[in-house]
């Protein structure tokens, strides 16, 4: 039994401590807006925050992350800097299949956390492990410098 | 793979089930045999329905696929309507042929670049029949001329009495009303939605992680599954260690098919260990020796003779057989893997007596049929929850994963999520074909091409999808030679030639672009070959090709104009151009990209000019172009399947590599304003016009010309 802070809430989990927490979120927790892309931290699709930084959770074990606090796609509106990204996301139509968009959203709000007015440098380092398939790299881009600005 | 359908329009209408009214209209598509004789009246799957607690539901025939066609079917509805996005709610069709089939494809499918292109007119006209009968029924109601009433924000006005009406209150009386007979459209310029960038309908869910996609379901009972299929293309499992894999924990279930193991388990995590677990050993069968070396020796034995003609004028071969100056090139482009974000899944839940089946697909009659069959349910015991996809790029236009999963589901008696790893989805998807292209053409002493030869060897994906498509008494697959028959460009002699070639190894398929993405490749790296054998300028060749079209000349010369072409660029960068009429629109492009000391290529500036007629939503527009065109330098850049011992080599995207943002060019996108040509379609176009600029500008930055996509595995830094 581990004991998991998601969003705020405590969770008790009954299942192995290999057990990557993107597969706890899905199918245990039925939280399902952080996605599947790969399996092997190669898309950024699964991106949370552990203690504010931003992780690949399908290689993040419920034992590595158990007493830490874990943030969400379901719960990063609710900061100052997760609410500017997904207004930006929206003002921008970043957006199109929008599968890889909850990871982007994640890895962008811990961005601007860390670096309130990224540079294009600081944006490539900060999104680079997060593959975007329909190819919505270029509103990405602005949407990060839009929020910075707002 | 497109067909120009009949622009009959069949209008019906009603009361719907539960009272309002329900507007139906149904585009008979080029298959006579699945448009059904008479559709009910009462059909409860139409494209707008308007219920009396004000609710107005707009139902989807194409699907989403991240293109935006939801928001676009939306605003085409809605500006005859009078309501606005903020009063619809949209809602995926169910599997129906005879209601929802494109007219363009034959059947109720999204692909092709055609939705917008099949809505633009029916979906007004069915927006303006409804408006048009619920005004109707308020002027009924209030003895007036209908004339004197208007309608705006789903109310009906009648201003000299000053009374109103909302739909929701007048949808019963309308529902009994006769369908008009006459339904005028507004003109271009009357458009109060329709060429705004209005919001996507469908953004808000997607920013928040609430939307739920096919891997989303969560069904009461459900387990989930995940599956290995035999690593070689038609081989069998042999045997699996049952006891290890029932020996995790949380595992439910192991189901063996001749060809494919599943795990099942409370989550994923369980499944994926216990198909670790079973170890599963196969028998490779008879494609185990194949290799991509085998496969393109195939492919270039074959191309030296001549194929089935596709278009042949004047003597192409004698126009060329003196000339002074020739080209005579082999261009390749390989298998590719669609890869779409959300990994392949289905959801199936089989009863004796029905099945529900959930998932995204492009094609859900397919689908439905598929499930039917393999249960050995009737079509309509299936049912099909669709779905919003993450991403599909034609690979959720076959349904051999909802075939799997339905041999799978069937024995077993609560429904079952099966989800593809991302390895499984790398090495066992169907591929866009390998194309070997020969290209020979001359030019005579004032640099103009005499003749031009195009032969095209690979697979056919028609074929397989859709035999009827086959044109030539099923000899020639006229996806093989699309862009490559009909190009911009004017040549006195032309002969295009397609040789067939099957690899029982390899199973193909549609792939983002269609036969443009292939062909508009071929054609404009073997244009720019031509224009430095000339010694011309690139653009200045293709002006002095060109046909009478005025539309291509247009967007040729506004991206010159646009790119800054002939200025002058650092040592080691290159712009490259690039000209293509495909899906009905006209574009043209030029990249701007540099090769450094080591052969590494950085993509800078891309620059798009698209002439595509009337514009629905700009910003949509803008948005397909520049996603769509990284998603062909993606393929230009990176992508490629080949084949060892019968199996795919790459696995996942470390070595199926796709464009990160580091890596992503700006994109510039100029639309031409032409409200009043026939509409044109967008989804794929970005795709088929990237990667000929790209090879244009490597060889303009570096005298290189590279013939084989992709082209930054290598080629650029061997001698």
């Amino acid at each position: 039994m581990f004991e998991l802070t998601v969003n705020g809430t405590s969770r008790q989990v009954d299942v192995p401590a290999d057990m990557p927490v993107l597969w706890v979120l899905r199918d245990v927790l039925a939280m399902t807006g952080t996605k599947f892309g790969c399996g092997i931290a190669q898309c950024g699709a699964c991106t949370v925050h552990l203690d504010g930084n931003p992780v690949r959770s399908c290689l993040l074990t419920v034992g590595d992350a158990a007493g830490k606090q874990i943030t969400t796609i379901e719960g990063v509106g609710a900061t100052p800097e997760g609410a500017k990204i997904q207004k930006a996301w929206l003002d921008l139509e970043v957006m199109q299949c929008g599968y890889c968009q909850c990871g982007q959203i994640m890895s962008a709000t811990a961005l601007i956390k860390a670096k309130p007015t990224p540079t294009d440098t600081d944006i490539d380092e900060a999104m680079s492990g997060n593959i975007c398939r329909c190819g919505t790299y270029v509103r990405i881009r602005a949407a990060i410098h839009a929020a910075a600005a707002a | 793979m497109t067909h120009m359908p009949s622009r009959r329009l069949f209008l019906q209408a009603g009361l719907a089930a539960g009272g309002g009214l329900l507007i139906g209209l149904r585009l008979p598509g080029h298959n006579r045999a699945l448009a059904a004789p008479e559709v009910e009246p009462f059909a409860p799957n139409a494209f707008i329905r308007v219920a009396p607690d004000e609710t107005i539901t707009l139902i989807m025939s194409h699907t989403e696929v991240g293109q935006g066609v939801y928001t676009s079917a939306c605003m085409l509805i809605a500006e005859e309507l009078e309501v606005g996005l903020d009063q619809i709610t949209a809602e995926h069709a169910p599997p129906n042929n005879a209601l929802y089939a494109d007219p363009f494809l034959g059947e109720q499918a999204t692909g092709g670049s055609t939705s917008t292109r099949a809505g633009w007119k029916p979906l007004r006209q069915a927006g303006a029949a409804a408006r048009i009968m619920l005004v109707q029924a308020a002027a009924e109601k209030w003895h007036v001329d209908p004339a004197t009433c208007t309608a705006e924000h789903g109310v009906v006005h009648h201003t000299p009495s000053g009374r109103s009406l909302s739909y929701g209150k007048l949808a019963s009386a309308a529902g009994l009303l006769p369908v008009p007979k006459d339904v005028t459209l507004k003109p271009a310029s009357a458009f109060k939605l329709i060429g705004t960038p209005a919001k996507r309908i469908d953004t808000p869910a997607k920013v928040n992680g609430s939307l739920r996609f096919g891997i989303d379901v969560q069904v009461p009972g459900m387990k989930i599954g995940t599956v290995a299929a035999s690593p070689v293309l038609g081989g069998k499992l042999i045997s699996i260690d049952e006891a290890a894999a029932r020996a995790i924990l949380g595992v439910r279930d192991v189901v063996k098919l001749d060809n494919a193991v599943a795990v099942i388990g409370d989550h994923m995590w369980a499944a994926i260990c216990g198909l670790k677990a079973a170890a599963p050993k196969w028998d490779d069968g008879p494609n185990a020796g194949l290799s991509s070396a085998s496969i393109v020796q195939s492919l270039a034995a074959a191309s030296d003779a001549d194929g089935v003609e596709a278009h042949a004028s004047g003597n192409a071969k004698a126009a060329i057989a003196s000339v002074t100056k020739r080209l005579d090139a082999v261009y390749q482009l390989p298998f590719l893997s669609h890869a779409p974000m959300e990994p392949i899944n289905t959801t199936l839940h089989v009863r004796p007596d029905g099945a529900d089946v959930w998932l995204g697909t492009q094609v859900p009659p397919r689908t439905q049929a598929v499930v039917a069959r393999i249960t050995g349910l009737r079509p309509d015991q299936v049912t099909v929850h669709n779905h919003y996809m993450g991403g599909a790029f034609g690979r959720r236009l076959d349904v051999d994963s909802v075939e799997q999963a339905a041999r799978i589901a069937k024995n077993l008696a609560y429904p079952v999520k099966l989800i593809w790893s991302r390895e499984e989805d790398i090495q066992h998807d169907f591929y866009r074909p390998y194309y070997y292209d020969k290209v020979s053409a001359g030019l005579d002493v004032n640099g103009k091409i005499v003749g031009w030869l195009h032969r095209t060897t690979c697979s056919s994906v028609m074929a397989r999808w859709l035999p009827a498509g086959m044109q030539k008494g099923g000899k020639l697959d006229p996806d093989t030679v699309e862009c490559a028959v009909e190009t911009p460009y004017e040549f006195p002699a032309q002969l295009n030639q397609f040789v067939q070639v099957e690899n029982p190894g390899v199973i193909v398929a549609w792939w983002r672009g269609v036969g443009p993405t292939h062909n508009v490749f071929v054609v404009e790296s073997a244009m720019d070959e031509l224009a430095a054998l000339a010694g011309v300028d690139p653009i200045e060749f293709r002006r002095r090709h060109l046909g009478k079209d005025p539309r291509a000349r247009a967007v040729l010369d506004l991206v010159a104009e646009k790119s800054g072409w002939g200025q002058p660029l650092p040592k080691g960068t290159g712009r490259g151009v690039g000209l293509q009429i495909a899906f009905g629109s006209w574009l043209a492009t030029v990249v701007e990209a540099s090769v450094s000391e080591r052969g590494e290529i950085l993509l800078h500036n891309v620059y798009v000019v698209a002439d595509v007629g009337p514009v629905v939503n700009p910003d949509t527009l803008a948005a397909q172009l520049e996603g769509g065109m990284i998603f062909g330098l993606s393929m230009a850049m990176y992508s490629e399947i080949t084949h060892f011992k019968g199996r795919v080599e790459q696995s996942n995207f470390h070595d199926y590599r796709a464009l990160r943002i580091n890596e992503a060019p700006k994109v510039h996108v100029h639309i031409v304003n032409n409200p009043n040509a026939p509409i044109g379609g967008v989804g794929e176009a970005g795709t088929a016009a990237a990667s000929a600029p790209l090879a244009n500008a490597i060889f303009a930055a570096t005298g290189r010309r590279l013939r084989r996509i992709p082209f930054a595995t290598g080629q650029l830094s061997q001698a």
